[in-house]
């Protein structure tokens, strides 16, 4: 590493954690700021994805350089930085400076970039596997390619945890017309020994509270030094939070750390486990990447993995120490996960990696990418495309989609040209592009960024005060935040689990919900979404081949195999290549169950295309649910009569054709759409963010973008913005590319078993009716059904 | 029914009252996006041209004569200036075939030059007073205004579905409003506290092809 940093070479570093990766990045840079020098404005750029990782990061470098006593000054710039240290650090820039991919979108739209970075020698940007295969990715090679333009000497760094395409990271880093850069491979640790809990209880057939198993789980919580207890969601998080601190009879110090929490309560969490105070921590993702804390000696994954780098990375929070095995314990909270999370043991084992290729080509990224490039000055349009060219990510954009996109931050981009009067960047005499008003810049220094969360509310403690038969409620220590969307379901006096504590909901004021403490002893559960993540193609794949070949169910625990043994002569057992698909009676109602294992997105619009068609076929379908790896559908038509009579057939219903027409006219209408087209609109800064907190009038400033939406398809389909929702829609919320894939795979693959009765294999997603909302977009239909009966004279005038 | 009148809510978000042969529009916001395209905000240029489609479709399914225009019928008090011949000349129809009265609101406090129809305050329909700002009711008055843009959401089976609606009690009536751009205000802000009889409100959901009648 030291050698290609001197050389000035660029390099892609992969190592496991624990393998130093950091101090290797910045050794060429020590060496080279090593004796007294003149600062000329920024040597070392650090870029770490996470804030908390950033702070940390600069205390772990200033303690070797104040011993060595190195003539070094080092510097973070996050969001939480004082506006006066950025102004300071723009006049007198340190010479290492460690910051996130936000703040350096932020730095190269500022209109000083061009001189702090003139002579930048090194770019390193840790835990670049995490970065590329998102948004915030997309948006930071742009910025890097804008940085080789300001300092064409300067070399790129990546470190990264092992990948399934190192190469595929290796010409990210590069520029677009030069060769990879070269690969560097750390030291790789012992292999980590995973076990799956051999529970002593009956795994249940769905869910995912693995309620099971806490007894077990506290058992080998006691046992280790310190665990780390991994779960999906956050909601998991806080009951599997809850239920161990019910099991705590000796008391031992758990904590709880997530997204929602506030965030001076995770760092005292995060504090604590670095003081080996803790006995385990009950953790999201939010504890994925970052430095070490504290001797964790054990991480136990309760849920199903989703895939075989993740669990991999999870488990090496685990003994940072390269000579030693991580410990695992793995805990599936129902039948199908068991099969999951032997299909990932067995793929961690061999060390295979499924992380996901770069995200590329975001047409609102660009967007956002230009409008950063017109605040730091005025531009040729032919300069910027070479330049956005030459990244990674935007390699095969064409000079008219790049026009397009230009035309859209000017002009909105709109067929008519109505907003030439108010375009925001304006053609200059020389033929540069310039942007039209100052207050355009702070605009965008509001609104930059590429991560879109559903809006956020505070929640506070509140004390009630009865007085004079007056209730009033008044706001005090932050407990964290949560989505409006679920306050706004709450009424006051409901309950619910935050924090690990049952909070009582007291009402909203102008700073967020307040909520008070509570003994009652049925929370509603905070419905929160964030965090859960589709079961990955690779480990799909691997679930099935162990589901077909019965001589690896012998790891299997008994009530597992003997649950598969009962599907083979009950219904069968599909061959890996094949998808096995039921159709039974049960009560007055048909079913079909088909096993895909391709994840609850892509399963979902299945099932949204296949109840159209159903629909049209006559087998009248009442509704679908979906799990990570089957779909049922149910219907009042006798499906199974219909095969048999010719009326239906399955290789027709699952035909790739229904990508076509069928897909064009359920999208148009679909609420997914509508969200993927919002992140979009505000990526691309064609409408501001909503700040919480802020109140909003009748007189909303902000246009609602499913309005926006419906006048953009109308009237001009082929616009910017729709085609970057329909894309992102496509990888992400409905995931059409998995779902093409997996019709390919199977053609002329189907294994039809009509039954008499429901088999096991369909028992679980069975289960899953009634629990998981019903999947649709029938919102009249639901609002119907709520209306008030009494009256049922027709209200609307036709 | 309103002080013993017959009202019909329109999908459109358009109230019409038969025995005076008058359809109620709120809130049309015409050239919202040419407003905000001004602040640097490029929404589609669009929402005129919805507004007015939207507009025409109404008027064809009733037998309306007369239209009452319930105040902000202008995004701001350029937006009529801003109008481009087509919408002019569409709005022109539409204010010589119906006998036209606009309301004023605070986005529009001047009746529009350049249209038919006649401007005002305050309106008396029979036994209701039309104006654009919920007021202090004299005691009997029954009133319809406009200005709040209420909306609602429920969640219903795990899903939260929201809309604009019409909100009333025995004494007041509050219309959604009809602009392609308007949003929804939350009934349960702040802004309506105070204006209805909580015993006696209703809400009619706008939904995609019906309207929904719920109590509070």
């Amino acid at each position: 590493m030291l050698a290609h940093g001197l050389d000035n070479e660029s390099a892609l570093l992969i190592s496991p954690t624990g393998g130093g990766k950091t101090l290797a990045g910045f050794l060429p840079t020590l060496v080279d700021l090593e004796h007294p020098h003149k600062n000329h404005g920024i040597h070392t750029l650090y870029i770490s994805p996470l804030k908390a990782l950033a702070v940390d990061i600069a205390r772990n470098l200033e303690a070797p350089i104040n011993e060595m006593k190195l003539p070094i000054t080092v510097e973070t710039r996050t969001g939480d930085t004082p506006h006066s240290r950025r102004q300071r650090q723009r006049i007198n820039p340190p010479d290492i400076l460690i910051t996130t991919p936000e703040q350096m979108t932020l730095l190269i739209a500022d209109p000083t970039a061009a001189h702090l970075m003139k002579n930048l020698k090194a770019v390193i940007i840790d835990e670049l596997h995490s970065i590329v295969s998102s948004k915030r990715g997309v948006l930071l090679s742009l910025a890097l390619s804008r940085l080789r333009t300001h300092a064409p000497n300067a070399r790129f760094t990546g470190l990264s945890a092992t990948v399934a395409d190192p190469d595929a990271l290796r010409s990210w880093l590069a520029p677009a017309n030069k060769p990879p850069v070269p690969l560097v491979l750390g030291t790789a640790g012992a292999p980590p020994d995973i076990h799956i809990l051999e529970s002593a209880e009956r795994v249940p057939w769905s869910g995912h509270k693995a309620l099971y198993a806490i007894p077990e789980i506290y058992a080998e919580i006691k046992k280790a030094k310190m665990a780390l207890v991994f779960v999906n969601t956050r909601s998991q998080a806080e009951m599997v939070f809850q239920e161990l601190w019910n099991a705590n009879e000796d008391h031992l110090p758990i904590a709880l750390h997530h997204g929602s929490l506030d965030v001076s309560q995770r760092r005292k969490v995060e504090a604590a486990m670095a003081d080996n105070k803790l006995k385990a921590v009950v953790c999201t993702s939010t504890l994925d990447l970052g430095i070490d804390w504290g001797d964790v000696d054990l991480v136990i994954h309760v849920g199903a993995p989703k895939g075989s780098s993740r669990l991999l990375q999870r488990i090496g929070r685990a003994n940072h120490r390269l000579d030693e095995a991580s410990n695992a314990i793995l805990v599936p909270s129902n039948r199908f996960e068991v099969l999951e999370c032997e299909a990932a043991r067995a793929a961690a084992k061999e060390n295979a990696q499924d992380t996901e290729y770069p995200m590329v080509m975001k047409l609102d990224v660009l967007a956002q990418h230009i409008m950063a490039c017109a605040c730091s000055g005025a531009f040729f349009a032919d300069d910027l495309y070479n330049e956005i060219i030459t990244a990674f990510t935007y390699r095969k954009l064409t000079r008219e989609r790049f026009d397009q996109a230009l035309d859209y931050v000017a002009t909105g981009g709109y067929a008519l040209r109505a907003y030439e009067r108010y375009a925001k960047l304006k053609l200059d005499i020389a033929g540069k592009y310039r942007l039209a008003h100052p207050m355009l810049a702070t605009r965008y220094k509001m609104n930059m960024g590429t991560i879109v969360a559903d809006e956020m509310l505070k929640v506070r403690l509140a004390s009630v005060k009865n007085r004079t038969g007056k209730r009033t409620v008044t706001g005090g220590r932050v407990l964290g935040e949560l989505e409006e969307y679920f306050l706004s379901q709450l009424a006051i006096g409901n309950t619910f689990l935050f924090g690990g504590e049952v909070l009582k909901f007291e009402g909203l004021d102008e700073f967020g919900a307040l909520a008070s403490k509570t003994h009652g002893r049925d929370p509603m559960i905070p419905s929160y979404a964030g965090g859960k993540f589709p079961l990955s193609t690779y480990l799909a794949e691997r679930v099935r081949g162990l589901l077909a070949d019965k001589s690896k169910w012998q790891h299997l625990p008994a009530q597992v195999k003997d649950w598969l043994n009962t599907q083979s002569w009950a219904s069968a057992i599909p061959r890996a290549d094949q998808m096995l698909v039921e159709t039974f009676p049960r009560a007055d109602k048909h079913y079909m169950v088909c096993y895909p294992f391709e994840g609850r997105l892509a399963q979902q619009t299945l099932g949204m295309l296949l109840t159209r068609r159903l629909e049209r076929w006559g087998a009248k379908p009442m509704g679908f649910v979906s799990s990570e790896y089957a779909l049922v559908i149910w219907c009042l038509g006798d499906v199974s009569a219909m095969i048999k009579q010719g009326r239906l057939s399955l290789a027709k219903l699952f035909d790739e054709d229904m990508l076509g027409d069928d897909l064009e006219a359920w999208l148009a209408e679909s609420n997914l759409m509508k969200r993927s087209f919002r992140y979009c609109a505000i990526i691309a800064g064609l409408i501001e963010r909503n700040f919480p907190g802020k109140e909003k009038t009748a007189r909303q400033v902000t246009v609602n973008t499913d309005l926006i939406y419906d006048a953009l398809r109308t009237h001009q389909p082929d616009h910017l913005l729709l085609r970057a929702a329909w894309d992102d829609a496509a990888d992400g919320l409905i995931d059409i590319h998995r779902l093409a894939a997996m019709l390919k795979r199977i053609k002329n693959q189907i294994l039809h078993k009509a039954l008499e009765r429901v088999s096991p294999l369909a028992v679980p997603v069975l289960l899953e009716i009634g629990r998981e909302s019903i999947y649709g977009e029938a919102d009249d239909a639901l609002l119907a059904e709520a209306a008030d009966k009494l009256e049922a004279e027709a209200t609307s005038l036709v | 029914m309103l002080g013993g009148l017959e009202l019909l809510p329109h999908l459109s978000g358009a109230l019409y009252v038969p025995a005076y042969e008058t359809l109620i529009i709120s809130d049309l916001h015409l050239e919202q996006g040419t407003s905000l395209a001004r602040r640097g905000i490029h929404v589609p240029p669009f929402d005129t041209a919805v507004t007015l489609d939207v507009l025409d479709a109404t008027l064809s399914t009733t037998h309306a004569k007369r239209l009452i225009f319930l105040g902000d019928s202008f995004h701001d008090t350029q937006g009529e200036e801003r109008l481009d011949e087509t919408h002019l000349s569409r709005l022109r129809i539409i204010t010589n075939q119906y006998e036209t009265l606009w309301i004023i609101g605070n986005h529009d406090p001047h009746p529009p030059q350049s249209l038919g129809g006649h401007g005002a305050e305050t309106i008396a329909l029979g036994p209701l007073t039309l104006r654009h700002e919920p007021a202090k009711k004299l005691k009997n008055e029954i009133e319809i205004a406009g200005h709040l843009h209420p909306g609602c959401g429920l969640s219903l089976r795990g899903r939260r579905v929201r809309g604009k609606c019409f909100i009333a009690d025995q004494t007041r009536l509050i219309m959604p409003a009809f602009g392609a751009y308007t949003g929804g205000l939350s009934i349960n802000s702040d802004a309506f506290k105070g204006l209805f009889d909580f015993e006696q409100t209703k809400i009619w959901m706008i939904g995609k092809s019906s309207l929904h009648r719920f109590s509070l």
